[in-house]
Order: C-alpha cells, then structure tokens, then sequence
C-alpha cells in the first residue's frame, strides 16, 4: 500500500515541477503587468467601456471625415500604386510599393487573426465581427496618417540606410511646426514600442503558437517551445541567417492565401448557413444576442481585436513603410489603405466566420441566445483562443488543424521577426545605433520569447494589448497636431494627379 | 548610322563567347556599337524583411558597382583594347524584359547572349531567362553556345 502510494506520490511531485517553471513565470508575469494593464484598460467613469478603445475610435472617425473617407477615394489609386503603374523604371532595384506593403502585412497579420479574433468572438460573439469590420474600414484612415508622416520625416543616412516611424516623425514634425514637447513623446513613444514589440509582437505569438502545437501533439511545458523559437529567431536577428527569414517572408503570403481559401472553402461547404451566419452577426452587433455586456460587450471585443490585429493607429507600420522608394510620402500612405484593409476586413472576418458557421459556440436552443460559461461564450470543448479557431476549421476540414500548426507557427515566426525590428528600431533612437546596443535588445527579445511560451494566455494577452495601445496613446496623439501636413500633401498630391502632371509608366 | 548589337552578359565563363561572336560581327558590320549589359534579377513583387528594406537602397548601389567593376568593365576594356566601340550599362529587373527595353530603347538590330547558366530542376519548373528572351524579344536573338 505504502509503496504504491509513495510511487503515486513521486509521478505527480515529477508532474508538478514540470509545470511549476510555467507556473511561476506566470505569476511573476501578471503580477509585474498588473498595474499597467489596468491603467490602459481603465474604464469611463460608469461604464465598462475602455477609455482606449473609444480613443481608437475616435480619432480613426476623425480622420475619416477630415481626409473626406480617403479610403474610399483613393482606394483604386492605391491598387495602381501596389502595381506599379506609377513607379519610374529608373527606380528599379529600390524598394517598391508592393515591398513596403507586404513588409508590413508580415508584421501585422499573425497569431491576432487567428486567435486573437477567436478570443473576441468568444466573449463578444459573432456580433463582434460587424464591430471589427467597421473598426478596420475606418482604420484604414489612422494608418494612411501615419504612414504619409511615416516616409516624410524619415532619416535618411549618407551610406543610404533609412530609419523612420513615429519617434522621428513626431519630433522632426512638431520641430517644424514650432510645436513643443516633440522630443518627449517621441521618447514615450519609443518606450511603448519596446514594451510593444516584447508583448504582442513577442510574446503573443509564442503563447498562441505553443497552445496551437500542444493541441495537436499533447500538453507540454510552453518554455520548451519558447526556447526553440528563440533560439531560431536569435539566428535571424542576431547570426544574421538570412536564409531562414528569406524562406519565412516566400512562405508566409502562400500560408495565408491557403488560411483565407480553406475559410472559403468551409463557407462553401456550409452555404446554406451563411445566411444564418450573417444574421447572428447583425443580431450579435446590435443585441449581443446574449453575451456578456450586451451589444457594447460585442462592439468592445470587436474594436479591440481590429485595433490589436491591424494596428491602424499603432504607429508601427509607419516604421515598416518608411523604407520605400518614391518622391511622394503621400502615395505611401494611399497604399497602407490596403493593409486594415486586407487584414481585418478579409483575414479576420474570414476566421470569425468560419468560428460562427462551423457551431463551436454553443446557443441555447431554447432562447437562441448564446450560453455563457465564466465570462465568455461556453464552446463545444471548452476551447478559446487558437484552439478554438482549430476546432472550427477542423470540424469542416478534419486535418486542417495540422496545416493550421505550420501557419500559426510560421505567421507567429514572421510577426517576431517584423517587430523585432520594429522594438530595435525604437530602442536605437533612444539608446543610439551600434552594435552593442543592438545585442542589448535582441538578446531581451528572445528572452521575452520564453517567457511568453510558458505563461499562460490571459496575463500575455492582456500585457500585449496593453502596451500596443499604450503606443497608439502617444502615436495618435501626434498625429492629432501633424494632420494638417497630411492634408496638405493630400491636395497637392490629389490636384497633381488631376492635372496629369504625376506620370503614369507602362510596364 | 551605327549598328548597335545588345549583348547580355551573367558573369559567367559562356559570357566569353558571346563577347567574341559579338566582336567578330562588330569587325564585320563596321560602323558599330556593343552595348554590354548586366542585369541585376530583381522583382518589385517579391518578399522581403523589414531590415532588407532599411538597407535597400545601399545594398543596389553596391550591387551596381560590383557588376560594373566585375562584369562590365573588365568586357568594355577588352572590347575597347581591340578597337570595338563599346558601353556598358547595369539595370535590375527581369532579364528578359530588360535586354529587350534596351534593345528597344537603343533602337539595337541584334540582341546576343550565351545559353543559360541555370541548371536543372528550376530551369525546368520556371523556364530559362534566356528562352524567355527568345520567345518575347522584339529584335533577333543569337544564343551563342
């Protein structure tokens, strides 16, 4: 008896300590965070409203209405730019139009498509979606601000490197505008970016990668999946192995064109629920059809996805775009239209969907309204995050789920890569460029990693929302007193095209 | 009016030959001029880093010296030594697409390349450049083997 009882005692003592590493990073890591998260996410006064959110909003309408619904009128400019139509052969080599887009995208669409929108539909409902499309369509504003700004007040270096983003456009800007404090939010702003790049372009993917590959091959410590991504990112940024950043960067637009038309695919297969579908997001939109925090439940999740996921207002794709090629910074700004665009409105709708269509979320058949189950939406097996995305893809596409693994993985991998850049960007303008100070970050980066595998989805989730918001804090506040220059480069740009004076090349 | 001949070089050992049939043509023609171009593969519809952006614009400099000190210069010294008017010049792009603009832009008779240097599998899945050349060029082509 004894010896079975300590034998029993000692396999699960084994058991504990395994966990435990995963354990006590986490605790450490929410306590940290705590205080943070809850000054960003700060309700107003008698709500349970996000003042953050309403701030996102804001000023994406805002911007809207100033640059007269850019996004629509531009729209097809933007696609000829994409092309190619008006880029000079003689501009052959430099980065185009479609370089600087991808780039970005590769930044932005990861593991917040995926499981990021599972998260929102799983609180919020499926009346989270119209939320998110609209968050998107008027995101597409915020991110034409910032990237016009982004390529007009880059720094370009004498051995022909660029560097630009927020931190520069906002203190160069507010020089020339005779504006104060420039200097002080481009600071607060880089230190956001690194808190940034840590959390939702770190930490985020490699807790959902990990979930996503433990939900196929078995529950198992997260750092070991910290480690291993670590140390291939370190070999990227750090070893410099091109080839492995090369391959991700072909890779990843193929993943994704594959993600969006399985999606397709399930929607097909289940045509005649889409009718259905739609209703439940329209109802959802407007009702909340029973989650928690009614309709306004609904519309916070929605709004914070697309804000995480297509980071309009963030700033950080200003950063990415900064590098092209061209002698108008506004026609940068028309083509960083298509990235809200493509992002939230296609590849996370598309997943929203499919997570609707496919039943995980459970409704009660007796009043139609979704069931609750601890805050967020009960689901067939208890899943949220990316492993409810999976359920919902597999239970149409029974393998689906292991080329959903390899996407994860590759779209966390690429979206490391891009704000690992984006972090050492922000942490060179403050610390100043050089080798040592590059090391300095890059090491932390991969550090970050670890701990993200291994702690658990809400602390990670919640310190990743938070410092990429706490950066669109500072961010739009600069865009705020700099979209007077946006507008005016608009209407030169715009009575330009007009006049036939910006050339159009055939090719 | 000159008779201008557009030779595409790769910088490899072939690029030889065609530079000595382009020569022999030039004695003969006569009143002739050799364009000697390097093409630098490049797509504006690829897939890069957000660093390799960063460093574009330094990293096409020095691509062009590199052709140009490796490639051209050492082909239009040759050529120059031996009495052959010659010019080179260095664009990215599509190998292809680009010997043709140049021939077209420079209003050329010929265009004359060595047979490809890619090997095997990816010349079967994607094609040679220098088929593709043959089957689009506007002007002659001759591949020299």
């Amino acid at each position: 008896m004894t010896l079975i009882a300590s034998t029993a005692f000692m396999s699960s003592a084994f058991a504990q300590d395994a966990v435990s590493l995963d354990q006590k990073v986490n605790e450490a890591f929410a306590a940290f965070t705590g205080p943070f998260v809850g000054l960003i996410f700060a309700p107003l006064p008698g709500t349970s409203f996000p003042w953050i959110v309403l701030w996102l909003v804001v000023a994406a309408t805002i911007f809207t209405l100033y640059f007269g619904f850019v996004q629509l009128r531009f729209f097809s400019h933007a696609i000829s730019l994409v092309k190619g139509d008006y880029s000079d052969p003689k501009d052959a080599g430099e980065v185009s139009h479609f370089q600087a887009l991808t780039t970005a995208l590769s930044g932005t669409v990861g593991l917040g498509n995926i499981a990021g929108v599972a998260v929102a539909v799983g609180i919020g409902g499926p009346g989270a979606t119209f939320w998110m499309i609209l968050a998107g369509l008027l995101g597409m504003a915020s991110k034409f601000t910032e990237c016009t700004l982004g390529v007009k007040y880059r720094n370009e270096y004498p051995d022909g490197t660029v560097s630009g983003g927020p931190m520069y456009y906002i203190s160069k800007g507010f020089k020339e505008r005779g504006l104060p404090g420039g200097k002080f939010l481009a600071i607060l702003f880089s230190v956001f970016c690194i808190l940034g790049a840590l959390g939702g372009g770190n930490m985020f993917q490699a807790n959902q990668a990990h979930a996503q590959i433990s939900g196929i091959v078995g529950d198992y410590p997260g750092w070991i999946t910290g480690v291993v991504f670590a140390v291939v990112v370190f070999a990227v940024i750090v070893g410099g192995v091109k080839s492995i950043a090369r391959v991700t960067e072909k890779v990843v637009p193929f993943m994704g064109i594959l993600y969006v038309g399985a999606a397709i695919v399930i929607l097909i297969i289940n045509f005649d629920q889409i009718g259905w579908a739609f209703g439940q997001i329209f109802d959802g939109a407007f009702t909340g059809l029973g989650v928690v925090g009614g309709f306004v439940g609904a519309l916070i999740q929605g709004f914070k996805r697309a804000a995480f996921s297509n980071e309009a207002g963030v700033g950080s794709a200003a950063i990415a775009h900064s590098a092209v090629k061209t002698k108008e910074p506004i026609t940068e700004g028309f083509v960083s239209l298509l990235e809200p665009l493509i992002d939230t409105v296609v590849i996370c709708t598309m997943t929203a969907l499919v997570i609707t269509i496919s039943g995980q979320l459970l409704i009660d058949p007796e009043t139609s309204l979704y069931m609750i189950d601890g805050g967020a939406i009960a689901t067939v097996d208890g899943n949220s995050g990316v492993a409810l995305t999976s359920a919902a893809f597999g239970s149409a596409i029974s393998w689906f789920p292991y080329v959903l693994a390899i996407a994860v993985v590759l779209f966390a991998f690429s979206t490391m890569i891009s704000w690992s850049y984006y972090g050492l960007k922000a942490w060179t303008y403050l610390f100043g460029e050089g080798k040592i100070s590059e090391i300095i970050f890059k090491v932390i980066f991969c550090v970050f990693i670890i701990i993200g595998a291994a702690a658990s989805l809400g602390p990670v989730i919640d310190f990743s929302d938070a410092a990429i918001f706490s950066m669109a804090v500072v961010n739009i506040t600069g865009l705020y007193f700099l979209m007077g220059i946006v507008k005016e480069e608009l209407a030169s740009y715009g009575s330009r095209l007009r006049s036939g004076q910006i050339k159009k090349f055939a090719h | 009016m000159t008779t201008k001949l557009v030779i595409g070089l790769d910088g490899h050992g072939s690029g030889d030959r065609a530079l000595a049939y382009a020569k022999r043509m030039a004695n003969l023609i006569g009143d002739c001029e050799l364009l000697i171009v390097y093409v630098i593969e490049w797509s504006p519809y690829s897939f890069q880093t957000a660093e390799e952006n960063a460093v574009r614009k330094k990293r096409r400099e020095e691509e062009i010296s590199t052709a140009t000190e490796r490639v051209i210069d050492p082909a239009v010294a040759t050529l120059s030594s031996a009495k052959v008017q010659a010019r080179g010049i260095v664009r990215h792009g599509n190998v292809a697409d680009i010997l043709n603009e140049i021939s077209l832009e420079e209003n050329a008779t010929q265009i004359i390349v060595s047979r490809s240097s890619e090997g095997g599998f990816a010349k079967r899945l994607f094609g040679s450049s220098t088929a593709n050349l043959v089957m689009s060029a506007s002007v002659p082509v001759t591949v020299v083997g």
